[in-house]
This record gives structure tokens, C-alpha cells and sequence, in this order.
């Protein structure tokens, strides 16, 4: 039986940290509005680019010399995995759940004969990925010193891809990223960027009505050049944004019931601490009252 | 005059969203003027200035470089970044000139170094109009 002490210790000591998770689920709500507000700002040029892209791609499709990183390389032997997850722990099954699918990806493409090759975003997913793949991730890219995500962080990491993919070395590139559905619900989601897939059948049906004979200005092949790298960035912005959304909002709801089970447990524990004061009281106003009688 | 809708987003966030009646837009094989009734059209876009015509209102912006699209909905400019021009900070543009200018010096290949130095002149040319004040309208 633990002393009335040890059981005072343990409820101030469950109490400080019901104080920490709940001021971490105060802060995750304030950084989450500000996520959510930047990656619904951010939706509006994401979706524009789509258009001019499926217009442009739609014209230049199955034309000889179309850019390899519109029409793939041919081949799918090379998978390259982006994995992207948080640089900070404590928001419930977020990193887990992302690192899964990818992991689950993984295992199944080394199962059909394919090289898998694979690049962290964020510390996270490095950390549960190089325990089974370390062999195959090739690089890890370190957000931790941002502050505010910018767009040029997402070009940065889209450069870098470009590079590997001019220098051949893979052949098809999936982007795994957390789409932020409620403060509840967020979902792993697996994203082919290289060769990017396009809405091809809305394309041909706005083909089929009136086709905008578009002028362009500098040649199709020239602005599909400037055009797909940068379609490339802005996917990769959209998913950084749309992990930053869920990261808070999972951390959120980790944080909430982290909060309620403290209190449960303050609760549960003040009860023994009180049985066992009683306890005490009504054992000593025995020794006493026996000892006067003895008299 | 006749209006139409003019669209301006960037990465971050949508910038401008309404009726125009006029835009002069910085293409990368020259300026071009877009009026209502334009026929459909994908240029990419040289850092520049962006000039709005709407109602009696002159508004001037710098962007960076991105595409412009028309079509029967009217303009969009999908730009990588645009400052209004009395909000864009000289000193910081300088910076960033010589920072290009840097960058350069350093550029892996004949055809990337012609490349940036086409940016690089234009960053200058925009640097010019920068300085010379607002007055000048083109």
C-alpha cells in the first residue's frame, strides 16, 4: 500500500502533465486554423495549374517528343517513394499511418521484382522508415529549421527530384502526404506525381464541346518545360500544406484525450487518496480510544 | 469599355480576383495587352511588371515569372510572386539581384548560363523601372 505521500506525488505529477497536454492541444488548435487557412489558400492556384496543364498535356499527348516528365520514362523498374511526414512526434497515429502506407507500398513493389527507392521529408517517417529500408532511402530532407512553409521550400525538394529523375534514376515517383479531411479524419493518401496522372476524361469531353484553340506563346514543348516542374512544386506544396493541416489537427485530437484520461486518472487517484486518509484517521482514533480504555 | 475577369493567384494565396478592362501582361517574348474578347492564349510570364487597368484605377505590380492564361472566362495569371510596386523593397531587390548575380558566376553549363543571364537582365531592366519611379507608364 503506498503511503499518503507517494499517492500525493503521483496526482501533482499527473496534474503537471495534464497541464502540458493541454496547453500542446491549445496551441495545435491556434497553428492548425492558420494551416488550414494556407492550404485552402493555396487550392485556388493548384487547381488553375491543373486546368492549363490538362489543356496543354491533352494537346501535346501522344505526340513523338513529348517531355519525359509528362509521358514517363516507359518503363516502371525504378520506383522512387516521396514520403512525406512531421519533424515533431506526439500527434497520435499521424506519422505511423503515413510511414505505413508507404511502407506497405514499398513491400509490394520489392515483392513484383521492383527497386524501390525512397526520400524522407521530415524527420519522422526517416526515423520509422530506416528501421526496415535503410538501405534504400536516398536521401532525407530536413524541414525542421522552417518556420512558415513558403512555396520555395517545395521547390527546392521538387529540383531535387527533377535531377535524380534527368539523371535516370527511377522511373516513376509516388508521393505519400496526409490529406487533411476534419480535425478527426485525416487520410494517408499515395499520389503518382511522375508521370503526372491527369483528369484525361474531363480533358476529352471539354474536347468534344468547343475546344479553345489556344495560341501559345513561346512554343507548347517551351512552356510544358517551365510548366511541369513547376506543377511538380506545386503538388509538393499542396501536400506539405495539407500535412501541416493534419499534423495539427492529430495532434489536436491526441492531445484532447490525453487531457481527458489525465483528468480520469486524477480523479480515480484522489479517491484512493482520500480512502486511505480516512483510513488512517479512523485507525489512529482506534489506537487511541482502545488505549484509553485499557486504562 | 468593356470588362472582363481577371484572375491573380499565387502559391500562397489568390491575389486579385475581379473586372478589368485592361492588363498589360509581361510575356516572355514581350509585353502584350490583353483586352476584353482576347483570343485564347498560354504565355509564360518574365519577371516584370504587371500593369491593371480597372475602372479610372492604374495598379502596377512585380512578378516574378508564371504563366498567363485567356480564355473564354477571361485572364489568369498563375504568377510565382507579385508585389504591388510602391510595396516592393529596393534594397532587398538589389539584394536579390546580386544574389542571381552570384549564382551565375557558378551556373553548370553554357545553356543554363545563357539562361540566367536572360533573368538576370531583365531583373536589371525591372530594377531600372523600379528606381526610375512610378511615373513612367507604359
Amino acid at each position: 500500500m503506498a503511503s499518503l505521500k507517494d499517492l500525493r506525488n503521483r496526482i501533482a505529477s499527473v496534474k503537471a502533465t495534464q497541464k502540458i497536454t493541454k496547453a500542446m492541444q491549445m496551441v495545435a488548435a491556434a497553428k492548425l486554423r492558420r494551416a488550414q487557412t494556407a492550404a485552402e489558400a493555396a487550392r485556388p492556384y493548384a487547381e488553375r495549374m491543373d486546368t492549363i496543364l490538362a489543356n496543354i498535356a491533352g494537346k501535346v499527348a501522344g505526340q513523338a517528343g513529348a517531355p519525359a516528365l509528362l509521358s514517363g520514362t516507359g518503363k516502371d523498374d525504378v520506383h522512387m517513394l516521396l514520403v512525406c511526414t512531421a519533424e515533431r512526434g506526439l500527434c497520435g497515429a499521424f506519422n505511423s499511418s503515413i510511414s505505413r502506407l508507404a511502407r506497405d507500398r514499398a513491400n509490394a513493389l520489392m515483392a513484383a521484382g521492383k527497386t524501390v527507392k525512397i526520400i524522407c521529408v521530415g524527420r519522422k517517417g526517416y526515423d520509422i522508415l530506416r528501421r526496415t529500408f535503410a538501405k534504400n532511402i536516398v536521401d532525407v530532407i530536413d524541414l525542421r529549421t522552417v518556420r512558415t512553409l513558403g512555396y520555395t521550400n517545395a521547390e527546392e525538394i521538387a529540383q531535387k527530384i527533377v535531377a535524380r529523375y534527368e539523371a535516370s534514376e527511377f522511373d516513376i515517383c509516388t508521393l505519400f502526404y496526409s490529406r487533411f479531411k476534419s480535425v478527426i479524419a485525416q487520410i494517408p493518401t499515395a499520389q503518382q506525381i511522375i508521370p503526372p496522372q491527369l483528369p484525361e476524361a474531363k480533358t476529352e469531353a471539354a474536347a468534344g464541346t468547343n475546344t479553345p484553340v489556344y495560341e501559345y506563346e513561346p512554343e507548347e514543348d517551351e512552356i510544358l518545360a517551365e510548366l511541369l516542374p513547376r506543377n511538380l512544386a506545386t503538388q509538393i506544396f499542396r501536400a506539405l500544406l495539407e500535412n501541416a493541416a493534419s499534423e495539427q489537427g492529430a495532434r489536436m485530437s491526441a492531445m484532447d484525450s490525453a487531457t481527458r484520461n489525465a483528468g480520469d486518472m486524477i480523479k480515480k487517484q484522489t479517491i484512493t487518496y482520500n480512502r486511505t486518509r480516512q483510513a488512517m484517521i479512523t485507525k489512529e482514533l482506534i489506537e487511541i480510544i482502545s488505549g484509553a480504555e485499557a486504562l | 469599355m468593356a470588362s472582363f475577369q481577371f484572375e491573380l493567384v499565387s502559391p500562397a494565396r489568390l491575389l486579385f480576383s475581379g473586372e478589368v478592362d485592361e492588363v498589360i501582361v509581361p510575356g516572355a517574348e514581350g509585353e502584350f495587352t490583353v483586352l476584353a474578347n482576347h483570343a485564347p492564349l498560354v504565355s509564360t510570364l518574365r519577371p516584370g511588371i504587371l500593369t491593371v487597368k480597372a475602372g479610372g484605377d492604374v495598379k502596377r505590380l512585380y512578378v516574378r515569372g508564371g504563366f498567363a492564361e485567356i480564355s473564354e472566362k477571361g485572364l489568369t495569371i498563375l504568377a510565382e510572386d507579385a508585389t504591388a510596386v510602391e510595396d516592393v523593397n529596393l534594397t532587398e531587390f538589389a539584394a536579390s539581384v546580386s544574389a542571381y548575380e552570384a549564382k551565375l558566376a557558378q551556373a553548370p553549363s553554357d545553356e543554363a548560363r545563357y539562361k540566367m543571364a536572360e533573368t538576370l537582365f531583365q531583373l536589371r531592366a525591372v530594377q531600372a523601372q523600379l528606381g526610375g519611379g512610378g511615373a513612367t507608364a507604359h
